[in-house]
């Protein structure tokens, strides 16, 4: 546990590496897009960064449930490794998408079904963070935070849903008809090959920050035995 | 009756309990004598099923913790720091309501039994909030015996009552032992202990590091035998 | 009193096994949960008058912040009376597990031989009971004062479903809020987010009823709410042992 594991690193060259190039393909390999010009490429880091954000909760939520089920400490770790990361993603897709829409909608924030949930899944991240802080017992905190993780990610489907039916006007650009909103586009296979690599970057990205923040919190872990034995 | 077996009881990283072993015959009286801190409430709650072993076997009557709870709980009764009543039901309210969560059969003169029994038969329609501490024990006490358990955890019962109280409690006790009915306890009052343990264990720093038959002490050496089994541990 | 203690009455040696099956002594628990809020609660009416003053004044301030005239009031009525409920609701949802958890009663619950999810089903539905009674008065009012009619089935039927899904999940919440140092003010941060499903439909389908529309536009929303009432109903069933043991 006190040097680096050697996949990790491994896993951090991969990962430092792919970003560059993801970064080279925004800016260089996609074009720009006719209409709304070079905003667009914001396009491919916002959209991974949402995946990263949904990935970030749902981690949390499958930790909670294992965590329920063995009681080891280890779950527990990753599902609030997973739920800071998570908060992070989100916050970034919130603001590049910000960035986005003040051209193109001409408004910083509209409470369409996707900015509505990512708000929401945002502020669920910062209930469950909140809970955690609030309790003393290290077990109950863990068992606390698996609950309302599982709880948190039922809901979100339904929140989705539900602000769907309301109607939308963000382009929806991946599956069904991206000419009835406005900021919707036909990607050129540059364009899709940008964007699929950008997610699978991203991807990357999480594993790597996850894998760092779970060992971070084992050695907290270690820290607190130590303190404890010394104290005895 | 109450085997334990290498319990180990952790709070996140603060262990409570490295592998204790406990156990107790049908018809033993045991008090667990021990200083603030040592693990007595948790060892209660961990018996009582309402905290949870991190490992190690603990069985009553054959049912295991954790899995076969209900059926523990339900030979079980408890006596905690608290007397887990609620203060705005009357003392009949309170009994027919923990009666009903039992299931307790002829519910109607279990519950005047019981409240004649801890001598608040007169007071029954009133609300438990205008009890004295003592009374509310009493009711406590009420609460726990309804169902007939086999089993009894009382959690320094003494703390906080009167001397007519106290009395009362001893008397109950040792009816309660009388009958053959198991029971754990625990205490820091020496004197107590004396009277009416059949074993007196010492619990310090999460193990017990004495056990000794009542008849194998005399009242007077019990302090220093305390002292030196406490002293062994912290040293 | 010590002539009052005879052997015979402390402990008679005949079994004591509960007289029904297991499931009789399931439902009986969750009745005798019932029972004891409602009759505490019938006696002290601390929780019942909170809430219902603090809904009417919700009310007082909704009109006068967003001037409840005639043309306004018919599409927000539905928003204004769930965001009422949902407020109110905090209040009866924080006081119901203190009453548990304040004297150590909680424990009491957990000795008792029946499986967990009985005191779920016993404080929630104890829970829906209250939130029924306040609305139930609210209405009413609400209507003198508006003079717009509520008591349609339709309306009601919205109220009964949301009021389960909000009462289900905030239930499950409250058990686990009032074990934070934060307590009541943890609970609406906790609440709010992963009900807002519950809340959206609500107040679509109560509108939608409200102004006259065909039921295939509001069906899609009671059916929102019929599956968000069994999904986290089923849910907190699951975990709730989770939340009260240690």
């Amino acid at each position: 546990m006190t040097s680096t594991p050697r996949w990790l690193r491994i896993l951090d060259y991969i990962t430092a590496t792919i970003f560059m190039a993801a970064i080279g393909m925004v800016f260089f390999y996609a074009p720009t897009e006719a209409l709304m010009g070079a905003v667009q490429r914001v396009f491919y880091f916002h959209v991974a960064s949402g995946w990263v954000g949904m990935l970030g909760f749902l981690a949390a939520a499958v930790a909670g449930v294992f965590y329920l089920k063995t009681e080891r400490r280890l779950w527990d770790i990753i599902g609030f490794s997973a739920v800071e990361i998570g908060i992070v993603f989100v916050f970034i897709t919130i603001v590049t998408g910000s960035i986005w829409a003040r051209p193109v909608w001409n408004t910083w924030w509209t409470w369409d079904p996707r900015l509505t949930t990512a708000a929401i899944m945002e502020l669920i991240y910062v209930a469950y963070i909140m809970l955690r802080q609030g309790i003393e017992d290290p077990d109950r905190r863990a068992r606390y935070g698996a609950v309302y993780a599982i709880v948190g990610v039922a809901s979100v489907p339904l929140t989705f849903l539900s602000a769907r039916l309301f109607r939308t006007i963000h382009p929806i650009v991946v599956g069904s008809d991206p000419s009835s909103t406005l900021g919707g586009f036909d990607m050129t296979p540059r364009m899709l090959q940008t964007f699929l690599f950008s997610l699978l970057t991203f991807t990357f990205v999480f594993a790597d920050l996850l894998w760092r923040r779970v060992r971070l919190g084992i050695l907290a872990d270690k820290v607190e035995q130590l303190k404890m034995k010394r104290m005895e | 009756m109450i085997e334990v077996r290498h319990l180990v009881k952790r709070f996140g990283v603060k262990t409570v309990f490295k592998g204790l072993d406990f156990h107790v015959q049908s018809g033993e009286f045991v008090v667990i004598l021990g200083p603030n801190g040592a693990g007595k409430t948790t060892f209660l709650r961990i018996l009582a099923s309402l905290s949870r072993p991190t490992s190690g076997e603990v069985r009553i009557y054959g049912y295991a913790i954790p899995g076969q709870t209900s059926a523990i709980r339900r030979r079980l009764g408890v006596v905690s720091h608290q007397p887990l009543l609620y203060d705005n039901l009357s003392a009949l309210e309170n009994l027919h309501f923990y009666g009903n969560m039992y299931g307790v059969p002829n519910l109607e003169s279990r519950v005047k039994e019981v409240l004649e029994l801890v001598g608040l038969y007169q007071r029954r329609r009133d609300l438990v909030r205008t009890f004295s501490r003592g009374m509310q024990q009493r009711l406590a006490i009420g609460r726990a015996v309804l169902h007939d358990p086999q089993v009894m955890l009382f959690d320094e019962p003494h703390t906080g009552l009167d001397q007519e109280a106290s009395l009362m409690l001893d008397a109950i006790l040792r009816e309660v032992a009388a009958r053959g009915r198991t029971v754990v306890m625990t205490s820091h009052d020496l004197t107590r202990a004396a009277e009416l343990a059949s074993r007196i264990d010492v619990l310090s720093k999460g193990m017990i590091v004495a056990s000794v038959p009542r008849e194998d002490i005399e009242p007077d050496q019990l302090a220093g035998f305390y002292r030196q089994a406490i002293s062994e541990t912290s040293s | 009193m010590s002539d009052g203690i005879t052997p015979k009455t402390i402990f008679d040696d005949s079994p004591r096994h509960d007289p029904g099956g297991a499931v009789k002594v399931y439902f009986r628990s969750i009745a005798a949960i019932i029972w004891k809020d409602l009759s505490m609660e019938l006696r002290s009416r601390e929780l019942l008058s909170a809430m219902l003053v603090f809904a009417l004044l919700a009310i007082l301030i909704f009109n006068f912040a967003m001037e409840l005239d005639v043309k306004i009031r018919s599409t927000v009525t539905a928003g204004v009376l769930w965001s009422t409920f949902a407020f109110a609701g905090t209040l009866g949802l924080n006081r119901s597990m203190a009453i548990e958890k304040d004297r150590g009663c909680l424990d009491g619950l957990l000795l008792a031989p029946v499986d967990r999810s009985a005191i779920f089903f016993g404080k929630a539905v104890g829970n829906l009971v209250f939130m029924i009674l306040v609305e139930m008065i609210v209405l009413p009012v609400y209507s003198v004062l508006y003079n717009v009619n509520l008591f349609h089935w339709g309306f009601l039927l919205i109220l009964f479903l949301g009021s389960l899904g909000y009462t289900a999940v905030g239930t499950l919440l409250a058990s686990m809020a009032i074990h934070t140092r934060t307590r009541d003010v943890l609970l609406p941060i906790l609440l709010f987010p992963v009900v807002i499903p519950v809340l959206m439909a609500a107040v679509k389908a109560s509108n939608g009823f409200l102004q006259g529309l065909a039921m295939i536009e509001i069906m899609p929303w009671i059916n929102i709410l019929i599956v968000y009432d069994v999904i986290f109903t089923a849910l907190a069933f699951v975990v709730f042992d989770f939340v009260v043991e240690e």
